[in-house]
């Protein structure tokens, strides 16, 4: 393939032979922005400046609301896990991090319930599909906390009561609300 | 008590003694330049930074703080420093030993001799130091100057560019092709500059008719409009000198040699300290040719009120103020060169040579003849 050269033509003139009307404006444009920043950051004087860059530990960015942090077990009213240990949520986790083994609940009306519920946030790839498969609202993920670093490998990996300590009441009603889905016409 | 200093001086050291000249350039040298050229080569590395970050909405080297102490970050100079002379001095299996050692020192040495003939003050007059003395009156001046030198300027244009075969030899020495071919670059683009650096300063030697710079700075006027800059060919030899000296410290616009985002300079294969007399001889220069710019076109220490004050106040006092004045000046002259710095983008090799070779020097020939025109008929 040829190499096409694509010849821009000078712009005419004293102005644009000499170029020192350009480096004026372009100085002119960069010196109005250091006028505009230095006195706020440099000299300290509370002025409005233009700088975009967060001094992080201090200042830290608000995260989105839909931000997907650390993951968390909600809770019942009485204080029990939410979990029905469906196993919908290591059915579609990509990442396989979710490992539930069941039990029989005491209440009847629950049946079943996480005996054990475990996740490996290192192995996690913070999809959020966990939260879109849980049908009764149970695992979450807006902890809007980032996995901690940690020395050993074990250690990140969250068990049900590092779960359930984030968590909260969740206000959905279980099994939800309106007419059952047979009946909705 | 300072009276009785200076005193103790006048006793012991009279003027016209060989004692009193050594002793007064050795004093001038180290404090000129380790009390202003170094310190302020070093802000410089931090300036530039903080600078840049501002005229683009970053924050730029903040955090150097020791303790309490935070400055804006300006202790990053030293930081820097500490870090440079920590780091591993890597030499490359094959590269050649002595020139490579020689090489930092041959790029930092003349520019920092350069500075021995410009003049920061006003003269201190020996003998009078605590008394009122008017300008031009003083019998025993001591220039504030460490070398005066009949050659003047043509002694920094002389001594600086030997700074040349510091890049070349860094490039050759360093056993790599890409270093060679920088330092090539190198040498080709301060060559050029060079010339026209030359003539846009001869015809300021044409318009003061002379080549001594404090001769250049007494031969201007205190208030800004009487500073060298004014008329015609001055203007002309100022941009042209801007543009030679800033191509002649190897700086954006014309950071070919170097050019660290784009291309493999003359200085890959250095390491540590070595590394950081390069970087450093850069800032030097920058400072120098601030110094000079300020002494040729800006008045050097004059200012508004000079004469009144130096009528009124300690001899000495007036002196330290017209010292602070020039540093003042050369500090916002070096800030204009940051500006320019990052500001413009930078130029192709082949722009480079024909802006230099066809553009600027026809035209400071150019003007070397309308500035000779101009002083035979302002006379
Ligand atoms: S966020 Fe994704 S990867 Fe992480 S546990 Fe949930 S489904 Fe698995
Ligand atoms: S999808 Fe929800 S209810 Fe089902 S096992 Fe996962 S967390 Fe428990």
């Amino acid at each position: 393939m040829a190499v096409t050269v694509k010849v821009v033509a000078r712009p005419a003139g004293i102005r644009g032979h000499t170029y020192l009307v350009a480096v004026a404006e372009g100085m002119w444009v960069t010196f109005r922005h250091l006028m505009k920043n230095f006195p706020g950051n440099v000299l300290g004087l509370r002025k409005k400046t233009d700088i975009a860059t967060l001094s992080y530990p201090e200042e830290k960015q608000a995260y989105p609301a839909r931000n997907r942090g650390l993951h968390r077990l909600m809770k019942r009213e009485n204080g029990d896990v939410r979990c029905v240990a469906c196993m919908m949520c290591p059915t579609v986790c990509p990442a396989h991090c979710i490992t539930i083994v069941p039990e029989e609940a005491p209440d009847n009306a629950v049946e079943k319930r996480p005996r054990i519920f475990e996740i490996d946030e290192l192995r996690c790839v913070v999809c959020g599909l966990c939260v879109e498969a849980c049908p009764c609202d149970a695992i979450r993920m807006d902890t809007k906390v980032h996995a901690p670093p940690t020395l050993r490998r074990a250690d990140a990996i969250l068990d049900m009561e590092a779960l359930l300590a984030r968590g909260e009441p969740s206000i959905a009603t279980q099994g939800g609300t309106g007419p059952f889905w047979r009946e909705k016409v | 008590m300072a009276d009785s200093i200076f005193a103790f001086f006048a006793r012991h050291l009279p003027y016209d003694s060989a004692g009193f000249a050594a002793f007064a350039a050795l004093l001038k040298s180290a404090v000129f330049i380790l009390g202003f050229v170094m310190l302020l080569a070093g802000i410089l590395t931090w300036m530039e930074r903080r600078q840049s970050a501002m005229m683009q909405d970053r924050l730029g080297p903040c955090r150097a703080n020791l303790g309490r102490f935070k400055a804006w970050g300006l202790l990053h100079f030293v930081a820097d420093a500490v870090k440079m002379i920590f780091k591993e001095d890597f030499i490359p299996p094959k590269a050649s030993k002595l020139l490579f050692a020689l090489a930092p020192m041959l790029a930092l040495a003349p520019v920092l001799i350069a500075t021995a003939v410009i003049p920061f003050g006003a003269p201190l007059c020996y003998g009078r130091m605590t008394e009122a003395v008017p300008l031009g009156v003083c019998a025993l001046p001591v220039e504030m100057q460490a070398a005066r030198l009949d050659a003047g300027l043509l002694f920094y244009f002389a001594i600086a560019s030997l700074a040349v075969y510091g890049t070349v030899l860094a490039g050759w020495a360093s056993h790599n092709k890409w270093a060679l071919m920088g330092g090539m670059r190198a040498a080709s683009q301060m060559m050029s500059y060079e010339v026209t650096m030359g003539m846009a300063v001869m015809a300021m030697f044409l318009v003061y008719g002379t080549l001594e710079p404090g001769a250049m700075v007494n031969a201007q006027g205190n208030r800004p409009w009487q500073w060298g800059i004014w008329g015609v060919p001055q203007a002309i030899a100022f941009v042209l000198f801007l543009t030679a000296a800033i191509a002649e410290n190897k700086r954006t616009p014309f950071d070919i040699p170097e050019g660290e985002s784009e291309i493999v300079g003359y200085f890959v294969e250095y390491s540590g300290m070595r590394f950081g007399m390069f970087y450093l001889g850069e800032f030097i220069e920058i400072i120098t040719s601030s110094a000079i710019a300020v002494t040729v076109f800006f008045g050097g220490w004059r200012f508004p009120f000079a004469g009144t004050l130096a009528a009124s106040w300690p001899n000495w006092l007036f002196v330290l103020l017209s010292v602070g004045v020039w540093s003042l000046k050369v500090f916002l002259f070096c800030a204009f060169q940051l500006l320019i710095r990052w500001t413009l983008p930078r130029l192709r090799p082949d722009q480079l040579l024909k802006l230099g070779w066809q553009r600027l020097l026809p035209l400071s020939i150019a003007n070397v003849v309308l500035a000779a025109g101009w002083v035979l008929f302002s006379r």
